[in-house]
């Protein structure tokens, strides 16, 4: 080991290949390994949408970006080290390399047919290039297929395990040791020994490979071990955490979970995850189509589950009819809304936050609901339990937004208790009240009571049209009007129930930045550097949406300047400027199908600072 | 596996009346909708099935409405969906019967792909399609059961639409279930619904229904009393395929497809009529007899009834079985699985 090693708070590492390479795998046992080590960790998948595009083409790259160290927020803006398997990875993704970084290219694939298919005409290593970054050509596959052949492995075998000698180099460089993976490796592969040894193998090689290398010598760097608060931790998904966190509002609330959901990208793990846990009561549901996802959530809501869809965009623009029934009839529901690149089919892998207006308003009529946003991959767990404790008890559906980003994306999770978990009580209707009254409301939330098919004395029809409040179909004006108003005034009062609006960094500031949902790891850190670089920002980031904590209004009037950004076009500032015309707004939107970067973020907020 | 059943029985048994709602029922007089209305009441007590466990659930159009007019927890849904509100609710819920009532456009149209679905599956439900080959409520559209070259206000020129078959349908996605009826013979409807209702899995039961208003005599080719002993035939398992006014006539299979013959005829006897069997598995003679029309009766009764392990069942003995076998037994065993450590 070198005698040399720069500590770092943190470092950021990006593996990048063919789809197919084991990127997203190297991150992961990567993260995962960094994790175990006592490290804060954010991941970042970046794959394409194609499963298998065509072998080293720029459409085929897969990536997957590792931040470790200590205060981690986001996955990073650039890295610190770039993993390129072949030329095409190399060409798309040397511009998220940090001037200086350590480039690892497996110069065995830099092939003349494979840098012409990668666009490339001459060298792609110039001098500028070296000159920018420490290029280490390793030859990657060359030795894998030494160790293979050794070992009389398939070359369809070996192939595989490029990626672990990859990894082993990335273990050298980052001052770690290859114990966590080898028993990852020996307790996925538990029933083939020879893949386990081959693989152990290969990454021993790389790691012993990079120990020769003089270049990686003058380059290990250490990330500084998390400070965190004490608990139980392990590294967790936002799909996982969402849906671990309706299991345990199932569990607290005593209500059945039912997921009826079909499968779309970047949501499908949610329901993948829960399919796994019938042991724990999970009912879940892979319907025909994203119609019948919710349909048989609502059907199932009215039989007295906890109910809940999965989908993103495109499936949420399926299920609008069936929200707006959910609203008329007043049943608790919760659909989980992967946010991806829309409109349309748009970009399947890729985050953004654009679902917000059809969130808000896509509905036929006046179709109020309750919609919340998680803000990280492990708060995924926490907001969807609260969806499920606001959807239990106010009697409505909730819509939870999170993103590919939070989904795909994993942090540290502390591990809670479900018993320290907040309380949850259904608003359960007692069998044979003689005053049960279908659409009879708790005169402080508004909320009706759920009365379930089998309970005795309760029989009552709901359905899409319009009722008067003891039940029948009434088509008459003046209660259309109190039934709409009530409708809305019952989401209003939720805003009694949900806690004040926090406002971060200098509250002291002129300038106010306004975040919600999945941009507030990039958003703190950005407004974390101004402040420490002197300048004051303060910054407020919303998890509710609708309705608005009590005090938002009070926020905003007491800033000069306020920034509203966010993974669309504007939406959520347009939704804030109906409400608080009084306050002007600027904007700070990317629609990239990008997560920020902290120093886009920064130098928009310099540029307003000076204005 | 041992057939299970989940929906409780009532304790004493009910009547007609026990089910009737103090709804006011608004379909047009003379719609056949209320003589269905009429069958469906009288089935419930024959199920036996304790009255807080039946859940009625349906789309949209006239025959939706029949939730309001039935005094049982019913659920008046949106266009199409159903099925798939009626599954989600078994589903949560295995412990009530639950019927799902639909018009042809609903279950056919709209709803199509729940509609096939649903029947694939074979989860425990029982479907009733109101078929008056027309959409009544939007006032006399065309719809996917009506008859080619028909004439109505979205075809004024008739319609180029070939219909579907709903029996043809059924049994095309595997059905388990499938009986028709008309709603000018209540006693058979009733009789099938009864049998459908005992059926452990999807049952779909079309009723030939008059819309008296936009598609009036639809089925009066077959229905009109001078006709119907001789243009339908009420099929029984177990016994000959027989009809018409003097019980003469019958179904013969001659190696290639059905025909009517009338026995004393040509040297036919009772020897060369057909047996019903409702439970073979292949689907060939139901789909025939499913299929008859124009020369040959259309079938009434239970024509196919096929034992096949319903979803409902399949789905509850692999949770009992997950629940026994499960490494977790509660959501804090999941939250602390795999990797995890203390700081």
């Amino acid at each position: 080991m070198a005698d040399q090693i720069i500590k770092k708070d943190d470092i950021v590492v990006r593996f990048a290949g063919d789809s197919g390479d084991g990127m997203q795998l190297s991150g992961t046992l990567f993260s995962d390994a960094s994790a175990l080590t006592g490290n804060d960790i954010a991941t970042f998948p970046d794959y394409p949408a194609e499963i298998r595009a065509p072998h080293n083409t720029i459409a085929g790259v897969s990536g997957y970006q590792v931040h470790v160290g200590n205060h981690i927020y986001s996955s990073g803006d650039k890295c610190d080290i770039l993993v390129a398997m072949n030329p095409a990875s190399f060409k798309s993704n040397l511009k998220w390399a940090k001037k200086g970084a350590v480039v690892i290219v497996d110069i065995d694939t830099f092939t003349e047919e494979a840098m012409k298919k990668a666009g490339y005409e001459s060298d792609p290593f110039t001098d500028e290039m070296e000159r920018e970054y420490a290029i280490v050509k390793a030859p990657i596959t060359s030795f894998t297929e030494k160790i293979g052949k050794e070992q009389g492995a398939d070359k369809k075998v070996y192939d595989k395990c490029r990626n672990m000698f990859a990894l082993g180099i990335i273990f050298y460089m980052t001052h770690k040791t290859l114990e966590q993976t080898f028993a990852y490796l020996e307790r996925k592969f538990a029933k083939k020994p020879d893949v386990v040894k081959l693989n152990k193998a290969v990454l021993s090689e790389g790691y012993e490979y990079a120990d020769k290398v003089e270049l990686i010598h003058s380059h290990i760097i250490e990330a500084a071990p998390a400070v965190m608060p004490k608990g139980r931790y392990r590294n967790i998904t936002g799909n996982v955490a969402t849906a671990w966190g309706l299991l345990a509002a199932a569990e607290r609330s005593g209500r059945r979970l039912f997921l009826g959901s079909y499968p779309i990208t970047p949501a499908t793990d949610v329901m993948v995850e829960l399919a796994k846990h019938k042991a724990l009561g999970a009912r879940v549901f892979q319907a025909e189509d994203e119609i019948a996802g919710i349909c048989s959530a609502i059907g199932a809501s009215y039989a007295g589950a906890l109910a809940c869809t999965s989908t993103s965009g495109p499936g949420l623009s399926l299920k609008s009819e069936a929200l707006g029934l959910a609203v008329m009839v007043e049943l608790p529901l919760v659909v989980v809304d992967v946010q991806r690149g829309g409109p349309s089919t748009g970009l399947p892998t890729k985050t953004e936050q654009s679902d917000l207006n059809q969130a808000l308003y896509g509905r036929n009529g006046e179709a109020p609901l309750i919609v919340v946003a998680a803000s990280s991959s492990a708060n995924c767990f926490y907001w969807a339990y609260n969806a499920a404790k606001l959807a239990l008890e106010h009697m409505t559906p909730v819509i939870l937004l999170t993103d590919g980003y939070l989904g795909n994306g994993s942090q540290l999770f502390r591990i809670p208790k479900v018993a320290d978990l907040p309380s949850i009580t259904p608003r359960l209707a007692t069998p044979n009240d003689p005053n049960y009254r279908p659409f009879r409301r708790d005169p402080e939330t508004f909320a009706r009571e759920w009365a379930l098919p089998g309970m005795e004395g309760l029989r009552h029809r709901v359905g899409g049209l319009e009722k008067c409040p003891d039940g029948p179909l009434s088509t008459d004006p003046e209660n259309h009007a109190l039934m709409c108003k009530n409708r809305q005034e019952k989401v209003n009062r939720v805003a009694n129930y949900i806690p004040d609006q926090e406002v971060t960094g200098n509250p002291d500031a002129d300038l106010l930045v306004v975040g919600w949902g999945g941009t507030s790891g990039a958003l703190t850190l950005a407004v974390e550097e101004m402040n420490n670089e002197g300048k004051k920002v303060a910054y407020t980031h919303f998890n509710y949406i609708c309705p608005l904590p009590k005090n938002t209004g009070d926020i905003l009037r007491k800033y000069k300047k306020i920034v509203v950004c966010e993974l669309n076009n504007g939406q959520f500032a347009g939704y804030l400027r109906t409400q608080f015309p009084e306050c002007p707004m600027k904007q700070y939107n990317k629609i990239m199908g990008l997560p920020f970067e902290v120093g886009e973020l920064k130098d928009c907020f310099t540029k307003i600072l000076g204005e | 596996m041992i057939e299970r059943h989940f929906v409780p029985k009532a304790e004493c048994p009910y009547t007609k009346n026990d089910f009737q709602s103090d709804q006011m029922v608004k379909w047009c007089p003379g719609c056949g909708d209320h003589a269905i209305l009429s069958a469906m009441l009288n089935t419930f007590p024959k199920t036996g099935h304790k009255k807080e466990n039946i859940l009625m659930v349906s789309g949209i159009g006239c025959s939706s409405r029949i939730p309001y007019y039935v005094d049982t927890y019913g659920f008046h849904s949106i266009h199409g969906r159903a099925c798939a509100i009626a599954t989600g609710a078994k589903l949560a819920n295995p412990a009530l019967s639950v019927w799902v009532n639909m018009g042809d456009g609903d279950s056919m149209a709209i709803g199509g792909n729940h509609l096939i679905h649903a029947v694939r599956r074979n989860q425990d439900l029982n479907i009733t399609i109101f078929n008056n080959e027309i959409y009544g409520l939007t006032k006399g559209q065309y719809s996917p059961t009506t008859k080619f070259g028909q004439i109505t206000k979205t075809s004024p020129f008739g319609t180029i639409d070939y219909p579907f078959n709903p029996g043809e349908l059924v049994m095309g996605a595997q059905g388990t279930f499938y009986a028709r009826t008309l709603d000018c013979v209540p006693a058979l409807t009733t009789d099938v619904m009864t049998r459908s209702a005992m059926h452990d899995g999807t049952s779909v039961v079309e009723v030939l229904q008059n819309c008296v208003i936009f598609n009036d005599k639809a089925h009066a080719a077959i229905t009109d009393r001078a006709v119907r002993d001789d243009r339908t035939i009420v099929l029984e398992h177990g016994k000959p395929m027989i009809f018409g006014k003097d019980k003469n006539k019958g179904l013969r299979f001659n190696g290639r497809c059905l025909e009517a013959v009338t026995i004393g005829e040509n040297g036919v006897t009772l020897e060369d009529i057909m047996v019903h069997d409702e439970t073979t598995e292949d689907t060939g003679i139901h789909m025939m007899l499913a299929r008859m029309s124009g020369d040959l009766p259309v079938a009434l009764g239970v024509i196919r009834n096929v034992k096949k392990i319903s979803y409902t069942q399949l789905y509850e003995e692999q949770m009992d079985e997950c629940k026994a076998n499960g490494k977790y037994k509660c959501v804090d065993d999941l939250l602390n699985s795999g990797d995890t450590w203390e700081v």
